[in-house]
This record gives C-alpha cells, sequence and structure tokens, in this order.
C-alpha cells in the first residue's frame, strides 16, 4: 500500500505529464553568502506538484525548507536551476499569521484582494465568501489581537487564498497551534483544497502531519538540503492524524529522518 | 457538519465570556486610580512649599503657595492672562504645524532614499541634542526681531524628532509583514500607502509628542529672548513680572505654562495609548 523511499535522482513517480503539473522545480541550487563563509542550503533539488496535488516537505532543522518556499513564491532567486510555476498565482502562508494588526480580520482579507485589483464593488462580497469559507463569518470586524491562534491563521488562510492562488505554499502553518486546534484545521484545510481544488506544497517537521496531509511527502536531508526520499501516500476518503495507515506511513518517515540525522552526529 | 461544529466551539471557548460588568462603575473606579497619585503629588509639592515659606527663607520675595494662588486666580479673573495664552498657542499652533510638515518629508525622503539617509541620517539625531535657545542669535540675525525668528527655532528644535520618529517607524517595520505584503503583490506606493506607513504611525506618534515637548520649549525661550511689537505672549507676562520682581506673577504664569504642556502631552499619549490598544500591544488591564 506504500511505495518503497526512492533513491534521490530518479524521477518523481507522479505528476510527470507537463499540462498537469503545477510546481516543477529543476536542479535548484541555492548559495547564501561568499568565500569561507558560504552556505549551500539547497542542493539540486528537483521536485514536481501536480495540478490539485497535496505535497508536504520534511526535514530536520537546516533542510532549507523556507528558502525552499521563498524560491516558489518568487521572493528569492536560485543560484542555479529552474523555477517553473507558469502562470500560476502563488499564494504564501507563515507559521506567523503575519496579519496586519491594524486592521480588521475582513480588512485584511479584503487589502489581498485590492492588491491584487479586484474593483471595489467585489471586494465585500468577495470577502464575505473567504471569511464563510474559513467559517469565520461573525468575526471579520474583529481585529487580530482579539482573535486565538487558530482564528488568526484561518484569517491568513482566507487572506493567501484571497490572492486567488491555485498554488498554495504552506511554511509550517500549524506549528505554533495546540494539537487539537491543528487536527481541526487539518479537516478545514483537507475541505478547502477539495473545493478550489488547489495545488499545496506544505513545508512541516512533523512527521504525522505529513502523513496526514500529504498526497505525496518528500524527505529532505539537512546542511545541505537535498531530496532524499519521496513517498506516495494512497488517498482513501478522509483521513485520522491518530489512525494506523497514517501512523505506519509517518514511523517509516520517522526512520527515514533518524537517519539522515544520525549522519551528522558524533 | 461535526467539524464545523467543533470548530465554532473551540473559538468561542478561546475567546472566552464576554466581561459584563457595570460600565460606569468600572470607569469611576479606573478614573479614580488614575487620579490620586497625581492629586496626592500635588499636595506634597504645595506642603513642602509652604513649610519653606514658614521657615522664613527669602522671605522678602518668596511667597507661600496661598498668595501664588490667589494671584493666579486673580490673573484669571482678567483678560489680560487669557490674551496671552491666545498669542502663545497660536504661535504653538503655526510653528508645529510648520515642524510637522517638514520633519515628515524630511522622515518619508531619508527613509526611502539611502544617499541621503547617508548623508543627512547623523545630522538630525545631531540636530536633536543642540539646545534651542543657541539658535536665537543666528535666529535673530537671519530674520530679525520677530515671529519668525521663533518660528524658525521651533521647527529647527521639533522636525529633527518628528523626522527620526518616522525615519525608526519605516525602519522597524516587522520584515514578516513585508514578506507577507510582498506576497501579496503590494509594491512601490502601495507597499507604504497600506503597509509601511500604517506600521510605523506609533513611532511616528512618538516622535510627534518629544518634537511637541522641544517646540513647546523653544516657544517659551523664543518669548523671553525675541522682542515681538504687538499683543504680548506668556514669555513676555513672565518678562515683566520678573522686571517687577513680582514672584507670585511670575509662579502663576510658570504654572500656566506648566499645565499647557502637560494637558498637550497628555492628549498626545491617549492617541498613544488608543493606537497600541487597538493593534492590540497593551494588555487589556495594563498600565493605564
Amino acid at each position: 500500500m506504500t511505495s518503497p523511499a526512492q533513491a534521490p535522482g530518479t524521477s518523481p513517480a507522479s505528476a510527470s505529464s507537463d499540462d498537469t503539473v503545477a510546481v516543477r522545480l529543476t536542479e535548484v541550487s541555492k548559495t547564501y553568502g561568499h568565500g569561507p563563509s558560504q552556505l549551500l542550503a539547497l542542493d539540486r533539488v528537483s521536485l514536481t506538484a501536480g495540478e490539485g496535488e497535496f505535497v508536504c516537505v520534511i526535514g530536520a532543522s537546516g533542510c532549507g525548507k523556507s528558502t525552499l518556499l521563498n524560491l516558489v513564491a518568487g521572493l528569492d532567486t536560485p543560484t542555479s536551476g529552474e523555477v517553473d510555476t507558469s502562470t500560476r498565482r502563488v499564494g504564501l502562508m507563515f507559521q506567523e499569521p503575519a496579519l496586519f494588526p491594524w486592521l480588521s480580520a475582513a480588512k485584511n482579507v479584503e487589502l489581498a484582494l485590492r492588491a491584487r485589483g479586484v474593483p471595489r464593488t467585489d471586494r465585500r462580497e468577495q470577502t464575505a465568501e473567504l471569511l464563510e469559507t474559513v467559517r469565520l463569518s461573525d468575526f471579520g470586524d474583529k481585529r487580530p489581537h482579539e482573535l486565538s491562534g487558530g482564528m488568526r491563521q484561518r484569517v491568513a488562510l482566507a487572506r493567501a487564498l484571497a490572492q486567488n492562488a491555485d498554488v498554495l505554499l504552506m511554511d509550517e502553518p500549524f506549528g505554533a497551534l495546540d494539537a487539537m486546534t491543528r487536527d481541526l484545521l487539518h479537516d478545514e484545510l483537507d475541505r478547502i483544497c477539495a473545493q478550489r481544488s488547489l495545488t499545496v506544497l506544505f513545508v512541516t517537521h512533523n512527521v504525522r502531519e505529513a502523513a496526514r496531509l500529504g498526497d505525496r511527502v518528500i524527505v529532505l536531508s539537512s546542511r545541505p538540503g537535498r531530496v532524499i526520499a519521496e513517498h506516495e501516500v494512497p488517498r482513501r476518503g478522509q483521513r485520522r492524524i491518530d489512525s494506523p495507515e497514517v501512523a505506519h506511513v509517518a514511523a517509516i518517515l520517522t526512520d527515514r529522518l533518524r537517519e539522515e540525522m544520525g549522519r551528522h552526529g558524533s | 457538519m461535526a467539524v464545523d461544529q467543533a470548530l465554532q466551539g473551540l473559538d468561542n471557548l478561546e475567546l472566552g465570556p464576554r466581561t459584563a460588568g457595570r460600565r460606569a462603575a468600572r470607569l469611576a473606579r479606573k478614573t479614580w486610580a488614575a487620579a490620586w497619585p497625581k492629586l496626592l503629588a500635588i499636595a506634597l509639592v504645595l506642603l513642602a512649599w509652604q513649610l519653606v515659606h514658614l521657615t522664613g527663607w527669602k522671605h522678602l520675595v518668596l511667597a507661600g503657595p496661598s498668595t501664588v494662588l490667589s494671584d493666579l486666580w486673580q490673573m484669571a479673573q482678567h483678560g489680560q492672562l487669557w490674551a496671552a495664552v491666545g498669542v502663545t498657542m497660536k504661535r504653538a499652533l503655526l510653528g508645529y504645524v510648520l515642524a510637522l510638515i517638514i520633519g515628515s518629508v524630511i522622515g518619508v525622503l531619508v527613509a526611502r532614499i539611502p544617499p541621503l539617509r547617508a548623508a543627512l541620517g547623523s545630522i538630525i539625531t545631531g540636530l536633536q541634542t543642540m539646545p534651542s535657545i543657541a539658535w536665537y542669535p543666528f535666529a535673530i540675525i537671519l530674520f530679525s526681531q520677530g515671529t519668525a525668528a521663533i518660528l524658525f527655532v521651533m521647527v529647527m528644535g521639533a522636525a529633527p524628532s518628528i523626522a527620526n520618529g518616522l525615519i525608526s517607524g519605516v525602519d522597524y517595520t516587522p520584515p514578516l509583514l513585508l514578506r507577507a505584503g510582498r506576497t501579496m503583490g503590494l509594491r512601490g506606493v502601495a507597499l507604504y500607502r497600506y503597509l509601511i506607513l500604517p506600521a510605523s504611525l506609533p513611532a511616528f506618534v512618538a516622535g510627534m509628542k518629544q518634537g511637541w515637548a522641544f517646540a513647546w520649549r523653544s516657544l517659551m525661550a523664543g518669548e523671553l529672548v525675541v522682542t515681538i511689537v504687538g499683543a504680548p505672549g506668556l514669555g513676555v507676562l513672565l518678562d515683566t513680572n520678573q522686571s517687577n520682581l513680582d514672584f507670585a506673577g511670575a509662579t502663576s504664569i510658570i504654572i500656566v505654562i506648566l499645565i499647557i504642556g502637560i494637558v498637550v502631552d497628555m492628549i498626545f499619549t491617549k492617541a498613544d495609548t488608543a493606537l497600541r490598544r487597538r493593534r492590540g500591544l497593551l494588555e487589556s488591564a495594563g498600565s493605564t
């Protein structure tokens, strides 16, 4: 039921035909600094995410997860290699909600609409719809500091969706939340992704979260970040974080990660 | 749907119950809590003053609090004090608005243009340490005796603080918010309009508050140093009292100057607190 972890360098198992690939990274490397203090953050990383696919990226500290997302978001340029999202719009979500504290929840969402030029008359309606999507219709006029952590992160999700993104990049978005809230948000994210057929690139260091959410999980090595394994997770209806299937996949991934961490030990 | 309900329940639990207290009673308690230390401080000052007066030190000139306060009361009945307050406040407003405009323009330019920052950044900070009274010989030579000289010194005193407030606000815009703004597609003018300027507002208000203190000090020094023909301001009244060796009169004017300074400062503090509360930078049961 699970395919064996693949060796690095072999072509990804799925999403190989061009029209169904939403994100394609080809031999992407990224170095920071110059001379002796030079740091290789990513080393010839190749990966793809198919249209509507949920791809999780896991790795220990120093695997360049955030660098990877910055490159895909276009906030940074690779030292070598190619990042291709073709004409798709990319939305980015961080571990912190990064909402603007002087704006209400609704205004935060509306600003994203304004930034991409949605006319004033349509903005109100679309904002209401987006808040409805994340089930926060009653809280539009609250300021971020009046909301709980989970609610703030849902506003941030609504704002990312407001960018009309077909590709959602998520950088440990639930990392700072408690387990119960996170569990509920997993279900919500599942539902919203299915509704909008979003492509998601989801970075986390929580192995269970990766196994719970991903259609495919990519394991990165640390310092530098390289793709060391890919793992397909069969999707059969609603998954639960405490189901045996998820636990099984999580165990395999954990072993692979420990092996990698051991390489840096002693 | 179960998830829907669970999520809603969690939201309600996390936000907690609304505090339903009697607002009037809460307000009265808060006002009293804020007022009594101030009233006590004033009482202590008056007491110390009275004690010094009773020792008979400099008894020929040093009047007691009761004499000064009744003198102040007398003055308040007459038009001259209020006319002087009017003249001074008009100058204060004019000078401060000028400083605000000039300081903001310089602040935005220096924050946006790196070479300008390299050139002017340390000069602006340096100007803040310049005692305003030292500008007056320069200003009087340049503008001769008159309101223009005072306004010039007020601007030199207040504009650097206002500019610096704006610059530090722009500098300390959280990088995470900048990243979020760029992801949203905010660029150039829109990035300033919707992100950087609102984010720097608290630092800007702090700079404005400091600028007011400098402007007020410069104005008082100016009204003592610069001779202006026409309606007298508070400084001229103070000067006249000094010539007449009128201790009670001089002290009364000083009290008026102090009160005006404190009241304006309180307005700025209120604005600052309201701003921070709206952004969740104050605990609701915090220091206020």
